[in-house]
């Protein structure tokens, strides 16, 4: 195996994901759905939505991220006031435009108010298809908030079955969970790749990776990562003097690519993020053999990853952000949120609170998905870099 | 100078009773009272009197300090520690108040709390403000009662279960523990029957404004002096005997053929008919208020006064079942609506109060509320032929109240509303 040829290997994968990520019309499920008139796809907007219940039903499950800065917004602007984020006018752009015609149905996950009203207004805006607001629950009690979702997942499962014609059995969902937890240990991987030689996984090719699993089938995309896992450490690929940042608040609204490549040009590495986070939401196996509802129930209030949207039950978020930033040996923070982004950017003062008692040097700003100016914030993250490669802090 | 602001006599007595309150906060720990910090939406005002212990409200606290003017630099101080400039105000001027000593819109000082009580009903930011306040006070612990959205447009019985086991398994043992008493379920349902008489008044005051004229301002007297009783002294007696007095005072009104109090008087012709969507601003709130009154408009239903309940749709408290009530009346709160409700309920105040049109007070705070705001002003237009109205304020934050641009847009609206009449 020749570098040229691995590179060349790991070239055609990233570019096979980046056809999916310009993909804003969501050719690649109309394709899908061509293939069989019973074929269904339910589109889920960020953060979570249990992927493995729309599978076992029979439909392909769809990650709406918003247009980022490849979409036009002609009619979305016109339903939301300045102060409202990004990402909603160009999902609204989608759907009145026809680009989401393929989806047969929404779930809108509960992250903020926006997303919250969002639902609504797409039950007027695409009357008659199913649109549900799922309301992922704060109380993560088992018999409390635990009980409540599984009412929540066997609605779904009903609602989206009844589409299909497909019946959610326990065996389905088992067989579902299977394979999205082949999808967690490929993500798991890559991940884990990416923190430990960054150099070998750019963030943009990451990013890329993530993104085409809200569009594949998910043995597709476990297939396309495992391939790139193979590729890509001998693609002859070296190190740079860049310092090694974790990423935080860009959990709904993405930022476009170029920003992505803007840091990495800056001089960081990303070895933590929460792009896409969804797709790792919960980072570990979930049970195969017994009750599958019982197994994403608790996969949900056990085990998923802290996050903005979340209640932090235990209050520990400022400590679990200074204990992975040590984990993934990270010299430093950026907290990068989008505009108007009420979760992410309530959360800041906690985050910044305890990585200035922790003395992690951090730096904050703001994006939106179609932000096209980057030059303030490459000198912004070029000189966090700098002062850390210097003195070792910002 | 302003000038002094002419009251009815329940206007004066819910200010005697807020100030009683304020001043039993002041003096809460001298006496031994413990205290619970919540929130309006989902509040359960009558579970926290079952234990003696007292509530605190910060919206209410944010909304009393803007209409005082202080809220300006509270918001600054919260901005220059680290506080975005996107995100919602209230928060900001709590924030911004602990910091500068936690005195009180009256000037008394406010208790630490005891507890916070995290009713997160209708209003995702309240999440993040408690978290943000758990970290100010260090040891005060945190109970969440997570009130699911009505999401499909109504409650399902596993809804409700879920409110009312939290209410039962967490929230009332907590409040044993905090306050060393037992749950006295006979008091909450003696509480609650004060409650569903007091809310029978309610219900007859708001909807006293089909009247014409309208004896009620329902929008800046709906949370001046009709509404914001109800929160911190919904199920005691004082409640009960402010709303006989309310009510036979508005019967008084109707009886004269008096048009609503405002702070200059007794309204003249009642020249417009308006429905309101959002919350007030409170920086400039008598200010606001001018720009309606003196054009004749009066404002006859509003959908701001219901984030503490939809009272006028036929919830009550119900003694009978006094748990799964509060689950009920927490769910019902006009934050907690979907979208297409609430349009259908404008749209029901449009035909119930005859009105003329529907305004929309957009504040750069509240997504809650915002987000979707332009389209409920388009469907409402399309279902009832009236003129929608659209203006930008804040809640509390006065660099976004725009007095100039506000008062012309409301005057031409108001035209637009006189050329509609014109050409029917």
């Amino acid at each position: 195996m020749s570098t040229a040829t691995e590179q060349s290997k790991v070239d055609a994968l990233v570019s096979r994901a980046q056809a999916l990520y310009e993909d804003v019309s969501f050719e690649s499920v109309r394709r899908w759905k061509g293939q069989s008139e019973c074929r269904k796809a339910i589109g889920f907007l960020p953060i979570y939505a249990p992927r493995e219940v729309i599978h076992a039903a029979g439909a392909l499950p769809v990650g709406i991220l918003g247009g980022g800065d490849q979409l036009e917004i002609v009619r979305g602007d016109s339903f939301f006031q300045s102060y409202i984020c990004h990402l909603p006018r160009s999902v609204v752009e989608m759907a009145v435009s026809g680009r989401l015609d393929a989806m047969d149905g929404f779930l809108f996950p509960s992250i903020c108010d926006v997303i919250r009203n969002l639902s609504g207004m797409f039950q007027m805006l695409l009357a008659g298809k199913y649109v549900h607001y799922l309301d992922l629950p704060q109380n993560f009690d088992s018999e409390l908030g635990g009980e409540f979702y599984r009412t929540e997942l066997h609605a779904i499962a009903d609602a989206v079955g009844a589409l299909t014609g497909t019946r959610v059995t326990d065996s389905r969902l088992r067989g579902s969970i299977a394979l999205y937890n082949q999808n967690r240990r490929a993500i798991q991987e890559l991940l884990q790749l990416r923190t430990e030689q960054p150099w070998l996984v750019p963030t943009t090719e990451y990013y890329l990776l993530l993104r085409a699993g809200y569009l594949l089938p998910v043995d597709q995309h476990t297939a396309l990562i495992d391939e790139y896992l193979q590729a890509v450490p001998h693609a002859g690929r070296r190190p740079l003097d860049n310092i090694r940042v974790l990423i935080r608040g860009a959990f709904c609204e993405q930022p476009p690519l170029a920003l992505l490549r803007t840091l990495e040009r800056a001089g960081c590495y990303v070895v933590d993020d929460d792009f896409v986070l969804g797709s790792r939401f919960i980072p570990r196996q979930l049970d195969e053999t017994g009750d599958p509802w019982t197994a994403l129930v608790e996969g949900f209030t056990r085990h998923s990853v802290s996050t903005a949207s979340k209640y932090d039950e235990a209050n520990t978020k400022g400590e679990d952000l200074v204990s992975l930033v040590r984990a993934v040996r990270a010299d430093g923070v950026l907290l990068m949120a989008p505009s108007f982004c009420d979760p992410a950017l309530l959360d800041q003062p906690m985050l910044q609170s305890a990585l200035d008692k922790a003395g992690i040097p951090f730096t904050s700003f703001k994006y939106s998905e179609d932000t096209g100016q980057f030059q303030v914030i490459r000198e912004q993250a070029g000189t966090f870099a700098d002062a850390i490669k210097l003195w070792g802090k910002a | 100078m302003t000038a002094q602001a002419i009251k009815d006599q329940s206007q004066e007595r819910q200010k005697q009773m807020l100030s009683d309150y304020f001043d039993s906060l002041a003096h809460a720990k001298e006496n031994g009272r413990k205290v619970v910090y919540t929130f309006v939406p989902g509040n359960l005002t009558e579970l926290i009197a079952n234990f003696d212990l007292l509530p605190v409200l910060p919206e209410i606290n944010a909304l009393q300090n803007g209409m005082r003017g202080r809220t300006g630099d509270f918001i600054h101080a919260a901005e220059k520690s680290g506080h975005s400039e996107d995100v919602c105000t209230y928060v900001k001027a709590d924030i911004g108040m602990l910091k500068a000593g936690n005195m009180g819109p009256t000037g008394q000082p406010l208790p630490k709390p005891d507890m916070l009580l995290l009713s997160y009903t209708g209003c995702f930011t309240f999440l993040k403000w408690f978290e943000l306040l758990r970290k100010e006070y260090a040891d005060c612990p945190v109970v969440m009662l997570h009130v699911p959205y009505q999401g499909d447009g109504h409650v399902t019985p596993q809804m409700r279960k879920y409110v009312a086991d939290q209410i039962r398994d967490k929230v009332i043992p907590a409040l044993e523990k905090l306050s060393g008493r037992k749950f006295d379920p006979d008091k909450l349902k003696r509480d609650l029957k004060r409650s569903s008489v007091a809310e029978d008044d309610l219900v007859w005051v708001l909807e006293s404004a089909r009247h014409k004229p309208s004896p009620i301002d329902a929008y800046f007297g709906g949370v001046y002096y009709i509404g914001p009783i109800f929160t911190a002294f919904r199920g005691t007696q004082d409640a009960v005997d402010y709303y006989q007095l309310l009510r036979s005072e508005i019967e008084e009104r109707i009886r004269l053929g008096l048009g609503p109090v405002t702070p200059e008087g007794n309204l003249g012709e009642e020249k417009y008919r308006i429905v309101t969507e959002g919350p007030p601003n409170w920086t400039s709130f008598r200010e606001f208020w001018r720009m309606f009154y003196s054009e004749g408009a009066v404002v006859v239903a509003s959908t701001y006064t219901k984030v503490g309940g939809l009272y006028d749709r036929g919830f009550r408290h119900d003694p009978a079942n006094p748990i799964e009530t509060l689950a009920d009346y927490c769910m019902g709160c006009y934050t907690n609506l979907s979208l297409p409700e609430r349009i259908n309920l404008i749209e029901s105040y449009m035909n119930e109060y005859q009105a003329d049109g529907l305004l929309i007070n957009s504040v750069k705070s509240c997504n809650s509320f915002s987000a979707g705001q332009l389209l409920i002003l388009r469907e409402i237009e399309k279902r009832t032929g009236k003129p929608g109205g659209f203006i930008e304020s804040d809640l509390v934050d006065p660099r976004y109240f725009s007095a100039a641009n506000i008062k012309n847009r409301l005057e031409s609206y108001f035209q637009m509303i006189e050329a509609r009449r014109g050409r029917a």
